[in-house]
């Protein structure tokens, strides 16, 4: 609610400044923990679309939960461009026709011109000695790890211990299985990525954080370095940023140009640099060579490779009633 | 009928209770009423009803699987059970508070007096994240609790914690204005009849503010089952132990299941709604024995 509210004064305030004068301004709606990154992307974005063309744009930013966003713009917040963390927001906006149905094919990469995995934070030293999935179902091990059914990062995590078994040769009763003694290792499920961060950190509430790599970031920034050690499990999931343009507003408003130029730029190796520093992983393989540091190999599987997609996913798993309920009400 | 339903609404409780009012009290009744009319239909009814209508769009299956899964009715049992409970806390606590804020003066006492209002005035997300800093393992107090055994935040306990939290003006404002107008005359003349310190409270003051400490409850308690920022930081959110109804409702939304999650809200509109009737005939119950004797 609060979110909306905030997209909400987002969009007033939009509304003001294209009043105030003629320079074309453009609404990025986006999720919560991209601010930092997207900031950093519109400092840039501006003197380039300068130099281009020679116009002057102004770039407003909103973020909030990512559904919570998308509901939003469904709503009728007037985003030009919807930047996601999870794929399912952009095409709930393509089933209400907000976005081009064909939305995903408008860009390269499926439209995700960033990705990001999950992985283990762990509390400094490791004590626990926590390496891979098969550590976090251990009765001595509490896992901090976001609510699949209101977050993308808690919908990510479980898809991705699901991977772990299902890549090792497991069945689905296996997966299944493992699942519910990780989650019954789960003291606390937070309500969002930073929810969980907070009890992590802050609370000191068990031993290892299942969270997207992008996180670590700002964990970094605002708990200070050495707080937490990262580890990189064997396998784990792609979870791609899709980008979107919002036809209904860039036709109304006339930012159709902009509006891709704007995405387009995600992609040019200035966009995809400023990504691999907030730690997103690019998709110029290049400047992923550059950044291989920060970006550890880790062997990697799609949605679509598993789950077919993450809309199917969420149909088996998360709706009410489908496996991650299982673990609760089936004893 | 309008009567009986306006009084556990927060606006209502500030007028006096037992006045009986006469039609021409009010300049133009007509237009002042239909104005009434008017504005509790935009700003409560219309909104009541889109909610009712989005689940017009289940069919009776789907309503009926939507609001009875297990993880709802546990939902439900903590969100009524803790709000009740904290909501007793309240009415005992807030007695208290409300007793020594008119019966006695003392230094800082306005700020005191202005402390209780806190609760209303804070977003409650700011006082569910300091209710865990508190009482979760590392935490103030919790640290010193944690090892004797007592949980209090991310289980059911810190639901109620926080509910007490939000709870507690609602019964200290509706029952100071009606303590500050008892008359001390009364008590003292139970005194001089004979009566004990506890048959004064039991027989003089407590008929006479029950009505008060019952819509004060009433209030608490309906604000504790919508209550949702402070709660969620403090619950832990696991399904069948910690998880509220607004969470519930929340996590359907994130599904883009909004005919679900309205229909979950519709069984707390008229579970909640239910309660107050009751509580309000309770209350005219009171008043009218209390007012009789």
């Amino acid at each position: 609610m609060n979110l909306k509210l905030r997209s909400l004064v987002g969009g007033v305030l939009l509304a003001a400044s294209t009043l105030a004068s003629a320079q074309q301004t453009l609404l990025n709606v986006s999720y919560d923990v991209a601010r930092e990154f997207y900031k950093d992307i519109n400092a840039a974005f501006v003197p380039y679309y300068k130099k281009q063309t020679g116009k002057d744009v102004k770039i407003d930013q909103a973020h909030g939960g990512s559904s919570a966003q998308a509901r939003a713009v469904a709503d009728g917040l007037d985003a030009d461009v919807v930047t996601m963390n999870t794929t399912t927001d952009v095409e709930f906006l393509a089933e209400r026709g907000v976005v081009a149905k064909d939305w995903a094919k408008r860009f390269a990469h499926n439209a995700a011109p960033t990705t990001s995995t999950m992985l283990f934070l762990v509390r400094n030293g490791n004590p626990k000695n926590i390496k891979d999935w098969q550590d976090l179902t251990r009765p001595d091990v509490k896992v901090v790890v976001v609510n699949p059914k209101t977050g993308g990062n808690g919908r990510y995590a479980y898809l991705a211990a699901w991977g772990y078994v299902k890549k090792n040769g497991g069945s689905d009763a296996q997966a299944q299985e493992f699942l519910s003694k990780l989650y019954k290792n789960v003291p606390v499920l937070a309500r969002g990525g930073r929810d969980a961060t907070t009890a992590f950190l802050q609370r000191n509430t068990g031993d290892v954080l299942i969270t997207f790599e992008s996180e670590v970031e700002s964990v970094n920034r605002e708990f200070g370095a050495n707080r937490v050690d990262v580890v990189y499990p064997s396998i784990s999931i792609v979870a791609e940023n899709p980008v979107a343009v919002v036809e209904r507003t860039v036709a109304k408003k006339g930012t159709a140009d902009l509006a891709k130029a704007y995405l387009d730029f995600l992609y040019t190796p200035e966009g995809q640099e400023i990504a691999a520093k907030h730690s997103i992983r690019p998709r110029d393989a290049a400047v992923l060579k550059k950044y291989a540091e920060t970006f550890k190999p880790v062997k990697l599987f799609t949605v679509q490779e598993l789950f077919g997609s993450l809309s199917e996913a969420q149909k088996v798993h998360f709706n009410d009633g489908g496996q991650f309920d299982k673990i609760y009400t089936v004893k | 009928m309008s009567g009986a339903l306006a009084a556990p609404l927060p606006g209502a409780a500030a007028a006096p209770s037992s006045r009986s009012t006469s039609k021409k009290v009010l300049p133009g009744f007509n237009i002042t009423l239909g104005y009434t009319l008017l504005y509790l239909g935009l700003i409560v009814l219309i909104p009541l009803s889109a909610l009712v209508f989005k689940t017009f769009t289940l069919s009776w299956e789907q309503f009926w699987a939507a609001i009875s899964s297990p993880r709802v009715l546990a939902s439900y049992r903590l969100t009524f059970g803790a709000s009740f409970v904290a909501a007793l806390v309240n009415v005992a606590f807030g007695l208290l508070v409300a007793w020594v804020l008119v019966r006695y003066s003392f230094p800082g006492k306005r700020i005191v007096d202005a402390l209780v209002d806190l609760p209303f005035a804070l977003p409650t997300a700011v006082a569910g994240i300091s209710l865990t800093a508190l009482l979760a393992g590392n935490g103030w107090i919790g640290q010193y609790l944690e090892p004797l055994g007592i949980q209090l935040a991310f289980n059911p306990n810190g639901v109620v914690i926080a509910l007490i939290f939000i709870g507690l003006p609602f019964v200290v404002r509706t029952v100071q204005p009606v303590l500050e107008d008892t008359e001390r005359e009364l008590e003292e003349a139970a005194m001089s009849l004979g009566a004990t310190r506890w048959q004064t409270f039991a027989r003089v003051i407590f008929p006479s503010i029950a009505p008060a400490l019952l819509t004060g409850f009433a209030m608490a308690f309906a604000r504790a089952i919508g209550e949702y920022g402070s709660v969620i930081f403090i619950a832990g959110n696991m399904p069948m132990v910690s998880e509220i109804t607004p969470l519930i409702i929340i996590g359907k939304l994130e599904q883009y299941d909004y005919a679900g999650a309205t229909a979950v809200a519709v069984v707390m509109l008229v579970a909640s709604f239910f309660l107050l009737l009751v509580i309000n005939a309770l209350q005219g119950w009171q008043r009218k024995r209390s007012g009789a004797s």
